[in-house]
């Protein structure tokens, strides 16, 4: 009878040790997931944001700029963000309202592409200006060299052999 | 042989068209993608309690700007010429609202009184409509035809020809 109540007692107590973990562990979840998603969201504002011209500065972005008008555009990624809204829908609203000034690098395609083009086709085409006027330099430099006799050459080759043989 | 000669002239054309284009046209002038569109819905508290929204304002020609008591000496030029044109043509159906961005309240107050504007003015919390306007500095006019399309935008102070252009084609279309 005694062993049965001990162990009656140890089981209350195990069973209330249990329930004390389980509503620490969900209230240590609850929080870190909160905090996790806190993160997710201020990460996705700042990225989206990093890509949209700050209008009333220099080439800042909307998420470097501390002017008041950004911090507002930030506050407006947010809440969209929120509302399940994609990065391209946010991309495409303020495209609908500034144009694509509002856009810190311009999008691949029509005139644009010149943009991205030109400077690896000005590489290219340094390249191949420095690949010609080298082959060319190379190419002339044994035309200039003066011929060696040919009895001269048969002689060093003659003496270089005797050597060998010494 | 010659050919060769002119590789580096015809080459560097494209290139000078380029900076030719580029260097004629205004980096600061970039146009609204908005103008010609259906203008964005907005409703706002006026300062004087009331509410102002684009929706009651339908079938009314409308000019709309976006002004601060921040914005020297720009703001301050064209605000007479906003009264003097909403006192002018008000009995003719026109109708004007004022926005004001990122503002203090006392200070806005102070530059209603100032020019003693009649027409409604709405502060602007968060700068939702200004961005939904794609409004990038002050002052900025968006003249709105009666099919609540955005007929015209203008940057910067109003001058008086302008205003008077803009307003008399608003009157006179649809």
């Amino acid at each position: 009878m005694i062993r049965r109540r001990w162990r009656w007692a140890s089981v209350r107590r195990a069973t209330w040790w249990l329930t004390l973990g389980v509503a620490f562990l969900s209230w240590w979840g609850a929080a870190h997931v909160q905090a996790a998603t806190n993160f997710d969201l201020e990460d996705q504002v700042r990225e989206i944001a990093s890509e949209l011209r700050c209008v009333v500065c220099q080439n800042l972005s909307v998420a470097d700029s501390p002017s008041d008008l950004a911090k507002e555009m930030r506050n407006l990624v947010r809440e969209l963000v929120q509302q399940g809204k994609s990065r391209e829908e946010i991309q495409a609203y303020f495209v609908s309202r500034y144009g694509e000034y509002v856009l810190l690098s311009p999008p691949k395609r029509g005139f644009n592409l010149l943009v991205w083009g030109l400077p690896f086709l000005a590489i290219a085409a340094g390249g191949a200006v420095v690949y010609l006027v080298a082959r060319r330099w190379t190419g002339q430099a044994p035309a200039d060299r003066p011929v060696i006799d040919p009895a001269y050459a048969e002689r060093v080759q003659r003496e270089l052999k005797d050597r060998e043989q010494q | 042989m010659t050919w060769k000669k002119l590789l580096i002239p015809l080459a560097s054309v494209p290139l000078i068209l380029l900076l030719a284009y580029g260097f004629r046209t205004d980096p600061k002038a970039i146009p609204s993608p908005l103008v010609q569109k259906s203008a964005p819905d907005f409703r706002l508290k006026a300062f004087d309690g009331g509410e102002v929204s684009l929706a009651d304002l339908k079938g009314k020609p409308l000019v709309l700007n976006f002004w601060a008591s921040w914005c020297y000496p720009a703001c301050y030029e064209e605000a007479p010429l906003l009264e003097a044109t909403w006192k002018r043509f008000k009995d003719q159906g026109l109708m004007m609202v004022g926005v004001d961005i990122q503002d203090k309240e006392a200070n806005a107050r102070e530059f209603l009184q100032r020019f003693g504007f009649t027409f409604p003015n709405a502060p602007d919390p968060g700068s939702k409509v200004s961005i939904d306007y794609g409004v990038y500095g002050v002052p900025e006019t968006y003249f709105i035809d009666r099919l609540g399309r955005i007929a015209y935008k203008h940057v910067g102070a109003l001058t008086p020809a302008l205003m008077e252009a803009q307003v008399q084609s608003l009157l006179r279309g649809k």
